[in-house]
């Protein structure tokens, strides 16, 4: 299968809450861009919608890095979410159900989880976080 | 961008028209909690049918606006999640859990309008 038209990553900066929209609406333009179906689009736009989310309210500003990946026949899209805010103190119970030190629903990193395929938190105390997922259209 | 809020009879219907930033959707529930004072409204309708994304945040403000309105004495339906939305939703575990919801604009009226006249007559 040949690829239709080549998808470029593209990084939106998140520095107040129209970013969020700005992401989530970019992160779905791609996803439909990569033949991803509709409901599946809107995984990744709510995926986003969280990711970005986190960066304003713990870190203030960051980035969302959206960029098409492959894998053998599958196509997908990658999310990284990069912050160089306080880092996450205990990665583990931040991805717990549950769990959240904004006093919102808690829903947030266990949410993102559930929606996307792959799933990787990287972060350090004082440097910042990493949060990378993907989404396979399959 | 500022959620149109209609008053109809009774009721007060918010549409919103596109996607909202997370401050919209604050304004949204403050002004509803305010009108529904001001109009002495007996219910609410929340039309998302034009929303991209119910996240935690959206879902859960949603939530509290459904909660506050019935502490100042209405009801609130919302109408119109689609299903990929929907989909979204039960995916994060995202449930509304004690909001009432309806299909559509018509639905949600005649869910209110039964409701409110269960209520007058009893």
């Amino acid at each position: 299968m040949k690829p239709l038209e080549v998808t470029e990553e593209a990084c939106v900066p998140v520095e107040s809450d129209i970013d969020i929209v700005t992401a989530r609406m970019r992160g779905r333009a791609m996803a439909v861009q990569l033949g991803f179906p509709a409901a599946m689009a809107t995984l990744v736009a709510t995926a986003i919608s969280e990711l970005a989310r986190n960066i304003l309210l713990y870190a203030k500003r960051g980035e969302i890095v959206l960029s098409p990946i492959e894998n053998g026949q599958s196509r997908g899209l990658r999310v990284a979410a990069r912050d160089h805010g306080p880092g996450i103190p205990d990665v583990g119970r931040a991805v717990e159900d549950g769990f959240s030190t904004s006093g919102r629903l808690g829903l947030g990193l266990p949410g993102v989880r559930r929606l996307m395929d792959d799933f990787e938190v990287r972060s350090s105390l004082g440097e910042g976080t990493t949060v990378t997922v993907k989404k396979w259209n399959r | 961008m500022e959620v149109p809020i209609l008053k109809q009879g009774a009721y007060l219907i918010a549409t919103i028209q596109s996607a909202l930033t997370d401050a919209d959707i604050v304004h949204l529930r403050d002004a509803l909690v305010e009108q529904v004072g001001r109009y002495r409204a007996l219910g609410v309708i929340i039309d998302v049918t034009s929303l991209d994304v119910m996240d935690s945040f959206a879902t859960g403000t949603l939530q509290d606006v459904a909660h506050m309105v019935r502490l100042r004495g209405a009801e609130t339906v919302i109408v119109g999640i689609q299903p990929d939305v929907a989909f979204a939703m039960v995916h994060m575990g995202l449930t509304l859990e004690g909001v009432t919801t309806s299909l559509d604009l018509e639905e949600g009226l005649a869910y209110l309008s039964r409701s409110s006249k269960a209520s007058r007559s009893r």
